[in-house]
C-alpha cells in the first residue's frame, strides 16, 4: 500500500498508521438511519486511494454496510474499526445492544427481528448476516444477551 | 444503451448528473429490497426503484451503480439527490411503473445481465 497514505488522504478517521497496518475506526449514530452506511463509504474511499482492487473493495464496504445497519436497525449504534494489511483487511463492529440469542437462526437466509418500519426502507429481509459472511472470508460473532455482540470479519486480498 | 436513452424511453426527468448522460451502461436491475441489490447485483449499472432514501444512494455506491432511476412518479427528498450528486451517480424520475419501466428498457436492449448465486 502506498507509504503516502495519510497525508494522501488527509483523512482523520486514521487513529493509527503502524508498520504493518492502517487503523480506521468510527461512531455508528444509533439513533439516525439516514446516516447509516456513512462510514462504509468512507472506508470505501479510503480503500479505493490505497490502491485496493475493485472486489475486494465491495466485499469489504458491503459487508461493512449490511453491519452498519444492523447496527443501528438493532444496537442503537456502536463501534466499527477496520485494520487494513497488505493481505487482508479486518473489520471489527462491536455494539451495546441487546445481543443475539440465537445465532445460527440469526444467519438464516430470510429469519428477521427488525420492526416494520425497517422494511419499509428496503431492509430488515433476513439477508445483513448472509450477505456478510458471503462477501467475508471469515466472520465470528461473539454475543451476549443483554451485553452486546462483535462481529470480526475478514477479507483476504 | 446511453443514459440519456433511458431517460428518453422512460420520459424521465433528469434530476443530478446532466453532464454525465453520455455514459455508457449494459445492464440494469430493479429492485425495492436493498438487502437483495447487495446481495445479487455482480456488475448491474442501473438501479430502478421505488424506493426513495438515503439508502438507496448508498447501496448504489457500494455496488458501484452509476445511475438510479426513482419509477411510480416517486420524487426523491432533496438530501437525496444531494448525496447522489456527490457520489457522481446520474439519478432520473420517470412516471412509469416498475413493470413497465423494466420492460421498455429491456424491450430496447438493456439486459438483466449477470447476477451473483448463493
Amino acid at each position: 500500500m502506498p507509504a503516502a497514505f495519510c497525508t494522501k488522504t488527509d483523512c482523520p478517521e486514521v487513529v493509527c498508521s503502524m508498520a504493518d497496518f492502517v487503523r480506521l475506526e468510527y461512531d455508528i449514530d444509533g439513533e439516525n438511519f439516514t446516516s447509516a452506511g456513512e462510514a462504509s463509504v468512507k472506508v470505501k474511499r479510503s480503500l479505493r486511494q490505497m490502491g485496493f482492487d475493485p472486489e475486494t473493495i465491495r466485499k469489504v464496504s458491503v459487508s461493512m454496510y449490511e453491519g452498519e445497519i444492523n447496527m443501528v436497525i438493532h444496537a442503537d449504534g456502536g463501534k466499527a474499526t477496520v485494520d487494513i494489511y497488505d493481505d487482508r483487511i479486518v473489520i471489527v463492529l462491536a455494539d451495546r445492544g441487546p445481543g443475539i440469542p440465537d445465532i445460527d437462526l440469526a444467519m438464516q437466509a430470510g429469519y428477521s427481528t427488525a420492526p416494520d418500519n425497517i422494511r419499509s426502507l428496503g431492509f430488515g429481509a433476513g439477508m445483513g448476516l448472509p450477505n456478510m459472511a458471503k462477501y467475508t472470508d471469515e466472520m465470528k460473532i461473539e454475543s451476549e444477551v443483554g451485553v452486546g455482540t462483535t462481529v470480526t470479519m475478514v477479507v483476504k486480498v | 444503451m446511453k443514459i440519456s436513452e433511458i431517460a428518453k424511453l422512460l420520459n424521465a426527468e433528469v434530476l443530478c448528473g446532466e453532464e454525465e448522460l453520455d455514459r455508457e451502461v449494459k445492464s440494469a436491475c430493479g429492485c425495492d429490497m436493498m438487502s437483495d441489490v447487495l446481495a445479487f447485483v455482480k456488475e448491474q449499472a442501473v438501479l430502478i426503484t421505488g424506493l426513495c432514501n438515503p439508502q438507496v444512494v448508498r447501496t448504489a455506491q457500494m455496488m458501484d451503480m452509476g445511475c438510479i432511476v426513482f419509477v411510480r412518479g416517486k420524487m426523491p427528498p432533496p438530501e437525496v439527490v444531494s448525496l447522489a450528486e456527490k457520489a457522481d451517480i446520474v439519478v432520473l424520475a420517470s412516471k412509469e411503473r416498475m413493470y413497465v419501466a423494466c420492460g421498455v428498457l429491456y424491450q430496447n436492449g438493456l439486459s438483466g445481465g449477470s447476477v451473483l448465486h448463493g
